[in-house]
């Protein structure tokens, strides 16, 4: 085990993001303020509870899920399509550093910021909106294994893209929309029955309705479902890595 | 002698059908400077990204030190560094960040006096604390070759250090991979500039359009196929023909004054007859002002191999 390698890497990741601080922490802080201002407060105020949470405390995990998933991605496509497309990841694939430790180094890294961002996130509803968190072991975990998988789903893109573009489609045209159609502002039995339906393909609403889980206590769908698709989507991702490591696709030439 | 680097009937196609190496044999001996010279697209940055493990090979084998660069890529390339030929820097990071970085990705332990060290022999000391983007074309040069010596590489590459960079960076560089090879550490380096190489290299390796055309010692290539031209400037136009001072093929110029000839070799010991045909000149009654012995340089011996090829 290389633990040097992966010390270098993780801590020029997380030195990265030191140094644009403004936009990797205030940006998302200050945009998940503003939907706590508009949904939470002026909105919320005239809606009624959902199964007996607050509409402000009920959109909590949604937004932070938000959150987790377009800056997991967004960190970990960026830290690893920058080098390709400056040239310096020369240094990387002559390096005695094994796929483990290069994932270690990067995907913890991006992982890490999610995490720390969630957290603040956290923080920050919780001067907004009052709520108690039923399951905090759960949310713990649900907020790990989220960071972390699609930290590798964003490693993915970034090896894949071959221009700036590329990164943020993903982010922004897949990841946002799913989100925000994945259940973080209503219940899906708040939905017309055909829609009930439709957006139990949207792979988002078991994320977000296994964190609310962990959050009140309450679901639409099953928790375990929620974990097993996760698990299956972390698998799906590290085979693909694997894959990209043992072609050399777009990597090596 | 015990070779550091084998690279056996190395093949490379590139997706796009290119045959960029074609069945390569090389052995790099422990602690020599290796130029490894060819012209643009001759596929040297290939090889050495094969060695390095940028580029997947497509058939063959190398190993470095003993280890093969595949099933044993760690011990391999932690001996290995490489300067590349593209500029390619991290922009935003310190010289000082970005060299301890280096090391910390080949597995050592943070040593700061070696990077003290590495960035003082560089004259790069005074910039540790400067963002990359900061630093000139040739202060870039030298950040890369401290990352890629922070390691403490046993096998160095040098893939055209000295593109674009200018005489006293050369000098310097020149001087620290001497130092270098003091040490012990072998040296593989591609370069255009012949003249280089003939004052830096032990042995001399040529490659065009992937095959390696000839392996040699570097006084041995300039004694094997360096040319002497020998030309003798006469008092008075010769009239006779050249053939009655020997059988070599002479030529005389138009005006018969003067009398040249080409022969294989560095001259010195084994000087082609000169000193014979200056007694026969003599003999006969024929004077002369001058007598120049011209050796052709490395540079020409490497046009005549890729000339010949292409
Ligand atoms: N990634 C690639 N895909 C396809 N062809 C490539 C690739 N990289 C290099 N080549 C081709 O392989 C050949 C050898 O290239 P290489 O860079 O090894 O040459 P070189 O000897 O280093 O040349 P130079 O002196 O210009 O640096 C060239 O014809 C080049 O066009
Ligand atoms: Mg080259």
């Amino acid at each position: 085990m290389n633990f040097f390698a992966v010390r270098a890497i993780y801590m020029f990741e997380l030195a990265r993001s030191r140094r644009t601080l403004l936009q990797s922490i205030a940006a998302p802080v200050i945009s998940t303020s503003l939907y706590f201002i508009v949904f939470g407060s002026a909105i919320g105020g005239r809606m009624t509870t959902i199964d007996g949470v607050s509409y402000g405390a009920f959109i909590v995990p949604g937004l932070i899920m938000l959150t987790l998933l377009t800056e997991s991605v967004s960190n970990a496509s960026f830290g690893i399509y920058l080098p390709r497309f400056t040239g310096t990841i020369y240094e990387l694939l002559s390096a005695p550093v094994s796929v483990f430790e290069v994932l270690l180094g990067y995907v913890g890294a991006a992982a890490t910021k999610s995490i720390i961002l969630g957290v603040i996130i956290l923080g920050t509803a919780r001067i907004f909106v009052p709520f108690d968190i039923v399951h905090p072991v759960w949310t713990g975990i649900f907020l790990v294994l989220i960071s972390v998988t699609f930290s590798l789903f964003g490693f993915i893109l970034g090896v894949w893209a071959d221009g700036f573009e590329k990164l943020q489609v993903v982010p922004l045209m897949i990841l946002s929309p799913l989100t925000f159609l994945g259940g973080t502002f209503y219940s899906i039995d708040m939905l017309p029955p055909p829609w009930r339906t439709i957006v139990l393909f949207n792979p988002v609403v078991y994320l977000v309705n296994g964190f609310r889980w962990a959050f009140y206590g309450i679901a639409d769908v099953t928790v375990a479902v929620s974990l097993g698709l996760t698990a299956i989507f972390m698998i799906v991702c590290l085979g693909v890595i694997a894959w990209i490591f043992k072609t050399g696709y777009r990597l090596r030439g | 002698m015990d070779p550091i680097v084998v690279v056996s009937n190395l093949d490379k196609i590139y997706a796009s059908g290119h045959h960029a190496l074609k069945s390569i044999n090389l052995e790099i001996r422990r602690g020599e400077i290796f130029a490894l010279l060819g012209p643009n697209g001759a596929g040297k940055t290939t090889l050495i990204g094969v060695i390095c493990g940028l580029v997947r090979p497509t058939a063959g084998s190398v190993t470095a030190d003993g280890s093969d660069i595949a099933s044993d890529y760690r011990a391999a390339r932690a001996k290995i560094g490489l300067v590349p030929q593209e500029l390619a820097t991290d922009m935003f990071s310190k010289v000082w960040d970005t060299v301890s970085f280096s090391r910390g990705l080949f597995g050592k332990a943070p040593n700061p006096a070696h990077i003290e060290r590495i960035l003082r022999e560089l004259s790069l000391w005074d910039k540790k604390d400067s963002q990359i983007v900061a630093l000139s074309g040739g202060m870039k040069r030298r950040v890369l070759i401290a990352k890629a010596l922070a390691h403490e590489p046993r096998i160095l590459f040098l893939d055209e250090p000295t593109a674009g960079v200018d005489v006293e960076l050369r000098r310097d560089m020149w001087a620290m991979v001497r130092r270098l090879r003091e040490q012990g550490v072998t040296i593989i380096l591609t370069t255009h500039y012949i003249e280089e190489a003939e004052e830096m290299a032990d042995r001399i390796g040529v490659i065009n359009k992937g095959e390696i055309v000839v392996v040699e010692e570097k006084q041995a290539l300039m004694r094997k196929l360096g040319q002497t031209t020998v030309t003798i400037g006469l008092k008075q136009p010769l009239r006779t023909s050249p053939s009655d001072f020997g059988e070599r093929p002479m030529t005389l110029s138009e005006d018969g004054l003067t009398l040249s000839f080409t022969f294989t070799g560095e001259g010195g010991e084994e000087d082609g007859g000169v000193a014979d045909l200056v007694k026969r000149l003599a003999a006969k009654g024929v004077d002369f002002k001058t007598i120049n012995m011209n050796r052709s340089s490395l540079e020409d011996i490497f046009v005549d191999l890729v000339g010949e090829r292409s």
